[in-house]
């Protein structure tokens, strides 16, 4: 069962990760193209007979095959870790049907990963950041990914023990609560990076975070959905159809 | 006669949990490759290197960026 489900996860991943692509290279190439532009219109003109900056892999490539690549690498990574949780989790912190599961793994997991760091870490363009503080920035965000994490497990956990008492709605809430005064928490002690230097054109910093956030929820939502589907039947052992349940009156 | 009749729980699956001892190997296993996939988009050859040079990290570079990741 796990092998069908990691391999169904990473399968339905490499569909996310084209969808993804397709995404990333007609919109949010654009605004990629006009930071680039900004920053080569800012830089000094090159000294004739001077040193050449010389290009490793070329634009298209970076475009095209590149970000096929890292788009395909990283959702078929996300979809094999929600095969991973879900293979966990079903049946022991959830009972929900296999589909629902799947959806509140990627909806936590979307949650954790990419708007907890984008409200402290956004993404940015290419010409934006500074080299010299890559590495720190790197090491926070990762740092508040794992943060968030922990808080989501600790927010089902506390939702889960509440739920008997309180009922879902109450139960749900309790836990939203206590995830956001945790990230509250580590949004303040963790150190700042503002990278935007003065007069960066503002449209295009938001033109491309939002690709970001539309890069990201097209990974996740095609494994909650795709995954979703291809898991419940995996684990249900029954076509996809819709469900038809026999009525209950045909006891003696 | 509500007591006969047998009631269809939708919210719950009769499929009984995919046990530890099957999961774990994947975990290890896939767990390692799979963020091993997510370094090499996300990071390799900025923070860190693997690999001398930059040509992973020129690769990837545009998904880096879209994929929210910090890069340079």
């Amino acid at each position: 069962m796990m092998r069908t489900l990691l391999v169904r996860g990473m399968l339905v991943g490499l569909v996310a990760g084209v969808l993804a692509f397709l995404w990333a290279h007609f919109v949010g190439e654009h605004p990629v193209r006009a930071a680039i532009a900004v920053e080569e219109a800012a830089a000094p003109p090159p000294v004739p007979g001077g040193p050449v900056e010389e290009e490793v892999v070329g634009r298209g490539t970076q475009e095209g095959l590149g970000l096929l690549l890292g788009t395909t690498i990283f959702a078929v990574a996300i979809g094999g870790f929600v095969a991973l949780v879900l293979a966990i989790v079903q049946g022991r912190a959830s009972t929900l049907r296999v589909r629902a599961t799947v959806a509140a793994v990627c909806g936590l997991g979307f949650l954790a990963t990419v708007i907890v760091p984008f409200t402290k870490y956004p993404a940015n363009p290419p010409a934006v950041g500074s080299g010299d503080t890559i590495d720190e920035r790197t090491g926070w965000f990762f740092v508040l990914v794992i943060i968030a994490l922990v808080g989501v497990v600790a927010a089902v956990r506390l939702g889960r023990q509440l739920h008997a008492r309180w009922g879902a709605g109450n139960a749900i809430f309790a836990a939203g609560v206590l995830f956001v005064l945790l990230m509250a928490v580590a949004h303040v002690a963790l150190p700042n990076e503002n990278e935007v230097r003065a007069g960066f054109p503002p449209q295009i910093l938001w033109d491309f975070r939002l690709a970001n956030l539309g890069t990201q929820a097209i990974v996740w939502t095609t494994v909650a959905f795709g995954f979703g589907i291809a898991a419940e039947h995996a684990v249900e052992g029954r076509p996809l159809r819709p469900r038809a349940r026999p009525l209950p009156q045909t006891v003696a | 006669m509500s007591s006969t009749t047998p009631t269809v729980d939708v919210e719950r699956t009769p499929v009984p949990p995919v046990s530890l001892r099957e999961i774990l190997p994947y975990w290890v296993f896939a767990g390692v490759v799979l963020m091993f996939g997510i370094y090499f988009v996300g990071a390799e050859e900025g923070a860190t290197a693997v690999f001398s040079g930059s040509a992973v990290h020129e690769l990837v570079h545009d998904a880096r960026h879209l994929l929210g990741f910090p890069c340079h």
